[in-house]
């Protein structure tokens, strides 16, 4: 997993709701049996014009200039900011994969879908949950203001604004040691292998048909 | 100090309650509330959300923890239309024969495509009792919460949890909160759990279930069949809540007799006796409790690009006009604008392209039962290009066969086809081409969903079926079953 510690990071703003995972990275991307090159298709059917399929060359797509990923002023951009619900929808990894992929390190939104939230952190990509008033004025002045930075410190787990402002942030404690470490999670699960057997035999015991 | 009273409340538990506990290896910190690790019973595998995982696991040098807790389908990417000559399509075929392969390299217990008993793994997993209650079931696709309708902890995982389970036949996870949908009293005839499910939806939101699991409850609920019940679980989803689930009664156990991984003999007495445990304490307290009155929910179609985007069948699209919220105004006219309608016009005015009858929600026989008796001595509207039925497995296709179903749709103009998701996600050749509107019993409206610049409208398979022989949404209930 990608280590997370700070970010001070281009912020691009996303002023919708329920983005869905079929939105982030539309299925037919989905057919790859990699994990990495998803980033030129994240937001397909919003960025482009034309309609993607995998195997396309980027550099010959038709892009939507309306799109606000595609403005030059955004180019580069790490903070995604969105408003509720972000990532509702399908469990795929291939959505926060898609976002990390393409240079995102962090997505601020008032509420995320659960399955996206808990992906997120599996690749250390950092999803905050910032009060809806305060991410809608983030969209304000990032829109307000070229070149919009945020400051992102982990440890700390604060936003800080420009203006310095500063915003705090939850997290579970669990979720922030394994970010701030880059962690493998199945590495740590399975220090704990006997546990594991010795549960599973009780188990066994118990209900024996579970493991026919 | 605690009164006697709040004693005996806090020990009486909800299903969920229940069921997480009695699945807790290891604690990580001293939080209640914080991460766990949780063993896993069962793994449902398919090819679109595995490859990735597979392909870690090996380059870490790991095996499967417990092969035979897993079980693999490929229904995503499968053609619908005669198999014989295999996947034309070589990135989906690459992924399924993915999939074959890894699962004979590890033992994985797999229902390959020409497979009698394939179908989307959501259908087979209750068909084959390999989702039993009592069980955790994980599977990287988010309508695993269908099998909450078992009195499991069913919910859907990402890849790399994938590979977690494969590794350790555990998650690293945390508890979220029980939420209470109480549905009382008697559906009026032709109304579903379909329409129970986006009825929910319309009222506590696609977020409204965000950081809980939802328990089904109620006279409405216990009246429901199994195959209703895997309906409105399997929609739990799309109010947000990451698992679904329904306690265990008659009909639960009654489903679950002689399926090929139930447990038979004195094993079967014994699971049944421990599965009748498996329901909420009375006065178990729950963090949210929503009521629903049955006798008022009327059939239901979404009219825009979220679940949430629903009405009855006698209401009208809304009017952003009409709308408060700033955010919730845009969302509409957004939602309008792709999907191509009036604002204020009857839903009744909505004329349609196709008809997509299947999916994880609502591909079992009783759904195509139902939608065989709309359509039986009727035919397809002229307005209507294709008209698609697809059996969620093949054991289900078998059984409608034999019932003679395959014949009431084929000689009303439908297609027949073979088992999968199919037009649920348009990753095979099954999908909607721009502009094209759809009546669907899938279970997403998003954008593109069916096909790109597809219009989607969600509904029950009588509704599906009512749409197909009208051309335009209709109320089911307006026609006389034959
Ligand atoms: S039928 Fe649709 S929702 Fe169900 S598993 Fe397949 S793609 Fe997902």
């Amino acid at each position: 997993m990608k280590k997370f510690e700070r970010c001070h990071g281009l912020v691009v703003p996303l002023d919708r709701a329920n983005v869905d995972t079929d939105a982030i990275i539309p299925k037919q991307f989905l057919k790859s049996i990699k994990r990495s090159g998803f980033g030129q298709n994240l937001f397909d059917e919003w960025r482009f014009l034309d309609h993607g399929e995998p195997g396309m060359d980027a550099s010959q797509r038709q892009i939507n200039p309306d799109f606000i990923l595609n403005q030059a002023r955004y180019q580069g951009a790490q903070i995604l900011v969105a408003r509720d619900n972000f990532g509702c929808g399908s469990s795929r990894e291939h959505a926060p994969w898609a976002l990390q992929d393409y240079g995102f390190v962090a997505i601020i939104a008032p509420s995320f879908a659960d399955i996206f939230f808990n992906n997120c952190f599996k690749i250390g990509l950092l999803p905050i949950v910032l009060e809806a008033a305060v991410v809608d004025k983030l969209i304000q002045d990032t829109i307000a203001t070229n070149g919009y930075r945020l400051l992102i410190d982990l440890a700390a787990q604060t936003v800080t604004a420009a203006s310095n402002d500063v915003y705090p942030f939850e997290i579970d404690p669990f979720r922030k040691h394994c970010l701030l470490n880059g962690l493998d999670e199945i590495g740590l699960t399975l220090q704990h292998a006997d546990k594991i057997r010795q549960f599973e035999e009780n188990r066994r015991q118990q209900q024996p048909w579970l493991f026919t | 100090m605690k009164s006697k009273k709040q004693a005996i409340i806090s020990k009486m538990k909800t299903l969920y309650d229940k069921l997480w506990e009695d699945h807790v290896v290891h604690t990580e910190s001293s939080d209640p509330d914080g991460m766990v690790i949780l063993y896993i019973d069962r793994h449902l595998v398919h090819e679109v959300t595995s490859p990735q995982a597979f392909e870690g696991l090996k380059m870490a040098g790991r095996r499967p923890w417990r092969s035979s807790s897993v079980l693999a389908v490929a229904d995503h990417n499968v053609p619908t239309t005669d198999r014989s000559l295999g996947i034309s399509d070589p990135v989906s075929r690459l992924q399924v024969e993915t999939l074959d392969r890894n699962c004979e390299e590890l033992a994985i217990t797999e229902f390959k495509m020409n497979d009698k008993r394939q179908g989307i793994v959501h259908v087979i997993g209750p068909e084959q009792g390999a989702t039993l209650p009592g069980m955790t079931v994980v599977c990287g696709d988010s309508h695993t919460s269908t099998h909450g309708a078992f009195a499991c902890l069913a919910f859907g995982i990402g890849t790399s949890e994938v590979e977690h389970v494969l590794a350790t036949q555990c998650l690293l996870t945390k508890k979220s909160k029980a939420m209470r949908v109480e549905v009382d009293g008697v559906l009026l005839p032709g109304v579903t759990a379909k329409d129970i499910a986006l009825a929910v939806i319309g009222a506590i939101g696609t977020a409204g279930g965000t950081g809980y699991a939802i328990e089904f409850s109620g006279s409405a609920i216990r009246a429901l069949s199994m195959e209703g019940r895997m309906t409105l679980c399997n929609m739990a989803i799309e109010a947000g809540a990451r698992a679904g689930m329904i306690g265990v009664d008659e009909v639960t156990i009654d489903y679950l007799k002689n399926r090929p991984f139930s447990p038979k003999g004195a094993d079967w007495d014994r699971a049944v006796a421990y599965w009748r445990t498996l329901n909420s304490d009375p006065g178990a307290v729950f963090a949210r409790t929503v009521e629903l009155d049955a006798s008022q929910i009327r059939p239901q179609v979404t009219w825009g690009t979220s679940p949430e985007m629903v009405t009855a069948i006698d209401g009208r699209v809304p009017d952003p006009a009409q709308c408060a919220d700033p955010v919730k105004r845009k969302d509409i006219e957004h939602a309008l604008d792709y999907m191509g309608l009036l604002p204020d016009m009857p839903i009744e005015d909505i004329h349609i392209d196709k008809v997509f009858i299947g999916s994880c929600t609502n591909s079992r026989i009783e759904d195509l039962r139902e939608a065989a008796q709309v359509v039986k001595g009727r035919h397809v509207a002229p307005n209507v290009k294709l008209a698609l039925v697809v059996p969620g497995s093949g054991l289900v296709k078998a059984m409608a066969e034999q019932e003679g179903l395959d014949k009431i749709f084929l000689e009303a103009g439908f297609e027949w086809r073979e088992p999968g998701c199919s037009m649920c996600l348009a990753m095979n050749d099954d999908r909607l081409m721009p502009g094209e509107r759809c009546a669907s019993t899938s279970n997403r409206n998003f954008e593109g969903r069916q096909g790109p610049g597809g219009r989607t409208h969600l509904v029950s398979p009588a509704m599906a079926a009512a749409a197909a022989v009208s051309g335009h949404f209709v109320d089911v209930r307006a026609f006389p079953r034959q």
